[in-house]
Formats: C-alpha cells, sequence, structure tokens
C-alpha cells in the first residue's frame, strides 16, 4: 500500500473577511496529478500558497514525505528546511513566466539554475541536460542560449516545466499554467505536461479556473468555492455527473464553450 | 608630538566609534566572510576615498604600528599619499612602502606580491561588499540567500559568462567562498590576486564605507574562487616579463610611454618592482 506523497487535515488560512481557505482534507499519491478547480476569490490560489509554504497556515496539518520516506509537518516546518524541500523535492510553475523564471538570463542557465543549486559544477554536463531538457519540453536544444524573453507564452510555460523537473522533484505545485495561454497553445502545453508526469511519475497540485483544464491533465480534482471544497472526486466523474450545484455550472459552462 | 596632534584624538575617530567598530571587526572574524553592519561615520574625505577602510585602520591602528598605504599596487599615487599622510598626521606612527616592514596594509584594488606574514593586517577598501548585488538587488532578499548559503545565483551568472563568452569573464571581484560557507566579496581586486586569499597568514579586514558593512578572513582561513569542474578558476598570465624589472610572476600594468603609442609592461606592485630591480643591481 503505498502512502500519500501529502496529506492534510483542517487546513486553514483565514484572512478573516471570509477569503481564505477552510477545512481542507484531501491526500495526494505518488504520481498523481490533483487539479483544484473554482473561480478566482475561491481561495484556491491561497490553498496552493499555504500548502507551499508561502503562506502561514491558521489551523490544521499539512504532511509531506520525502524521497527517504521522513514525514514532514510543513505548517511548523522551519524556513531553511522548507527551502531545502523546496530546492530537491518541490517544483513550483506559476502563471505568469516572469515569476517562474530568470528573464534575462539564457534558457539553458534558468533550466541549470537548480542543478547547480543541488551541487552540478560540471558545466558540460549542465549544458547536456539543460539541451537534452529542451528537447523534451519541445523548444529544441538549440535554443540553449536564447533568453525567455525571446520566446512565445507557450515556450516560456514549457521553460517553465522543463527548469522544475529537470532536478526530478517528487510534488509540482502549478498555479494556473495555462491562465495566459491561447486555447490552442493551452493543448499542446497540457498535453507534454501530462506526457512528463507520466513518465517521471511526479506528483502534481495544479490549480485552474477552468474544469476544462483540469480534464485533461488531472485524474482527481477538488472543487472550490468560497473557501471551502464543495466536491471532490475523479475529475471525469465530476464531469459526467457533478454533485453539488456549484459543480454543475462549471461543468455546464465548458460544456457551451 | 607634533601641535598638529592635539587637534584630533589618536586615529582621529574617538574612542566610542573604535570600540564599535573592534567589536564588529571580532564579530567578522569570528564569521570568516559574514557581512557585518557598523555605524560609518563621516571621515574628512570623500566616500570614493575608501572611507570604509579608512574607518577600519584607524579602529586597529596602535602606535607601533608601521603604515603602508597601496592604490592600485602602487604607494605613490595621490590617493594612497593622502591617506598615508592622514594617518601619519592623527596618530603619528611609522610608514613605509615596503611591504615586508609593514604592520597594516591599507589597499585599493591589489593585494601586494611579497608574500604576506603572519601579525601582519590588509585593510581592503570595499565599494560594494554584497557579490550577488547585481544579480539581486533586494538587501532583504540578498541576507536570506546567505543565511540559508543558497548560492545557485552566482553559479548562473558563471555559467552565463561561459555560454556567452567561453570562459568566466570576471576579472575583477572575482566571487569566492570564505571557509566553505559564506560567499564574499575579494574587493575589486584582480582575480591574480584571489589565491593570495587562500590560507593566508595574514589577516584580512574588509571596510565598506557607503554601503556601512565590514567583514573578514581570519588568517589560514580556505578561500574558494567559484569555478566548474571543466572550467577552473584561472589567473591572468601576460605573454611578457616587467619591462623594468624582468618579473614573469607578477601583476603587470600596462601604460603609454609616448604619442606614438608605444606600450610598456611594468609591475602594478611599484614596491616589489623596485625591489626587484635593486636585488639585480646587488647582483651585478
Ligand atoms: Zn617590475
Amino acid at each position: 500500500m503505498t502512502r500519500p506523497i501529502l496529506s492534510t487535515r483542517g487546513l486553514c488560512k483565514d484572512y478573516g473577511n471570509g477569503q481564505g481557505c477552510f477545512d481542507i482534507d484531501f491526500e495526494l499519491y505518488p504520481g498523481e496529478v490533483l487539479g483544484i478547480v473554482g473561480e478566482s476569490g475561491s481561495g484556491k490560489s491561497t490553498l496552493l500558497a499555504t500548502l507551499a509554504g508561502k503562506l502561514a497556515a491558521d489551523r490544521g496539518q499539512v504532511r509531506f514525505l520525502d524521497r527517504d520516506g521522513m514525514a514532514h509537518e510543513l505548517t511548523c516546518l522551519p524556513e531553511a528546511e522548507r527551502r531545502r524541500l523546496a530546492r530537491s523535492e518541490w517544483g513550483y510553475v506559476t502563471q505568469h513566466a516572469r515569476d517562474g523564471l530568470r528573464m534575462n538570463v539564457s534558457a539553458g542557465a534558468n533550466i541549470s539554475e537548480r542543478l547547480m543549486a543541488l551541487g552540478e559544477r560540471h558545466y558540460g554536463r549542465l549544458r547536456e541536460r539543460a539541451g537534452d531538457w529542451l528537447d523534451k519540453v519541445e523548444i529544441g536544444a538549440d535554443r540553449l542560449d536564447d533568453k525567455p524573453s525571446a520566446f512565445s507564452g507557450g515556450m516560456q510555460q514549457r521553460l517553465q516545466i522543463a527548469r522544475n523537473l529537470v532536478t526530478q522533484p517528487r510534488l509540482v505545485f502549478m498555479d494556473e499554467p495555462t491562465g495566459g495561454l491561447d486555447v490552442s497553445v493551452q493543448a499542446r502545453f497540457l498535453d507534454l505536461t501530462r506526457r512528463l508526469v507520466h513518465d517521471t511519475g511526479i506528483a502534481v497540485i495544479m490549480v485552474t479556473h477552468d474544469l476544462g483544464v483540469a480534464r485533461l491533465l488531472a485524474q482527481r480534482t477538488l472543487v472550490m468555492q468560497r473557501g471551502r471544497v464543495v466536491e471532490t472526486g475523479l475529475t471525469d466523474q465530476i464531469l459526467d455527473d457533478p454533485q453539488h450545484p456549484y459543480s454543475q455550472l462549471l461543468v455546464s459552462s465548458i460544456l457551451q464553450a | 608630538m607634533t601641535e598638529r596632534q592635539w587637534q584630533y584624538n589618536f586615529g582621529f575617530l574617538d574612542e566610542n566609534t573604535k570600540r564599535m567598530l573592534r567589536r564588529g571587526l571580532l564579530k567578522a572574524v569570528a564569521i570568516p566572510g559574514y557581512q557585518v553592519p557598523f555605524g560609518s561615520r563621516e571621515m574628512p574625505l570623500p566616500y570614493g576615498w575608501g572611507t570604509g577602510g579608512i574607518q577600519l585602520t584607524a579602529s586597529i591602528i596602535g602606535k607601533s604600528d608601521v603604515l603602508k598605504v597601496i592604490d592600485q599596487g602602487a604607494d605613490d599615487t595621490t590617493n594612497a599619499v593622502n591617506i598615508r599622510r592622514f594617518f601619519a598626521r592623527v596618530t603619528g606612527v611609522a610608514t613605509t612602502t615596503r611591504t615586508a616592514d609593514a604592520t597594516l596594509i591599507q589597499t585599493r584594488h591589489r593585494i601586494p606580491e611579497t608574500a604576506l606574514c603572519e601579525g601582519q593586517i590588509m585593510v581592503f577598501q570595499v565599494p560594494e561588499p554584497e557579490p550577488l548585488r547585481t544579480l539581486e538587488a533586494s538587501e532583504v532578499e540578498t541576507r536570506k540567500l546567505h543565511a540559508h548559503q543558497e548560492y545557485g545565483l552566482m553559479h548562473v551568472k558563471l555559467y552565463e559568462d561561459i555560454a556567452r563568452f567561453g570562459h568566466v569573464a570576471t576579472s575583477y571581484d572575482y566571487p569566492v567562498l570564505v571557509n566553505g560557507r559564506y560567499l564574499a566579496s575579494p574587493s575589486p581586486i584582480p582575480k591574480f590576486d584571489n589565491p593570495k586569499l587562500d590560507r593566508s597568514p595574514a589577516l584580512m579586514l574588509f571596510g565598506a564605507g557607503r554601503e556601512k558593512r565590514l567583514y573578514a578572513i581570519p588568517p589560514y582561513t580556505a578561500v574558494e574562487s567559484l569555478a566548474f569542474e571543466d572550467h577552473p578558476f584561472a589567473v591572468q598570465r601576460w605573454p611578457h616579463v616587467c619591462a623594468l624589472c624582468g618579473s614573469g610572476d607578477s601583476y603587470l600594468d600596462e601604460i603609454i610611454t609616448d604619442d606614438a603609442g608605444h606600450r610598456l609592461f611594468v609591475c602594478s606592485d611599484s614596491d616589489y618592482c623596485q625591489a626587484q630591480r635593486t636585488l639585480q643591481e646587488g647582483m651585478a
């Protein structure tokens, strides 16, 4: 029986004005992709930031299991430990490339940064790994020395994927990774991400406002409204037979689109 | 004592300020490479003149010290002459141009060629103490990076140098890791001088007046110049020897000798060059 890589119990982040996230319980298993779907203001981004330790939780627990099988309680983790986990066990893909990439250094340096942070000091090997990853995310190793500012929005998001996955993290947080992309570009990004995530066995927690995006990537989905999880289940099940009125609304909106 | 000295406290600074600086220096020596904040004082010299280094020197100089001041390796530039004269006036201590005779050496941009000894102290004038500053503008963030020893960013810069120029293009103020822990700026010395920092028997003190930071490399501390395994750290080399003394292993400056653009390469360390020539005359 595999143990969950991440589990939360009664997690709360209360901004005091009704905003935040409340009583969040879920479990995430190795290699699983979990979608967190809701409109803006539903608390989904707050939840993601709290899980990743970027915001301090007010109540509840978040337990993370590292690659050595050691459990860490993230809500009371010292900063140094949190940063160590962020370097060695996690990835974070942001909606805006400028928040997740170094726009003024080359794609190769962007991909190499995490490897160097983990101690890789061989330039030739860094180039090779970075080039491999540029091929994997369909940007092409010949763009190794180009800066992300020369890339399209879709390429920038795929570069974020490469920059994060190169160190083989066990868990990647994605915050609206397709938020800024055209629908046609979205599909390519999701398709590629699904393939890479599947090949590498990485677990993903992805926040999106679009149930259609969750459908293409996430096996399971939490639907959030006003800071609470109103429905949870297999993504296909929620799409076929949504139980909560809010989920029904979300499903009908993507069927119309 | 000359009449002049009655106007100043010994070393110009008041005793409280000196104590404050010494406390900072003790902390700096205890944590090699760590930048210690200090309350920088107004000095009767502009910031570009190295007020950080001058304050450090003023706080540690004693009556028995012998002071040497260099600027770009030379004892006779305006900057060096003025600082040396300033300390002679406010302390009355002996001054020298000979590296071997000095107990205290204040410097800008060079470490002498003559090997330093135990008991000697080097004081560096530092314009920018934070090696990560050009990469990360926020002081709050750079302090976090030091606290958590997250120096991947510095390697990003070296990576980018090699990708663009085929080698690390940084030739001055080349970043070092002190005692395997803190990333530090060696001040704008040429990277040629970096190896002299590693396990030096002398005490190295660094003062940045405008940025109000001081830091130290205690004697025999390991100082590593950052590099890649397949692009190891290397110092500058010249295809010439010094035109004056014939030295083949000192740091050379290029000087233009006439209107026709004739060039000569000579030792940047004027004391060393002179000593080499004296030695040769003695042997001749
Ligand atoms: Zn010479």
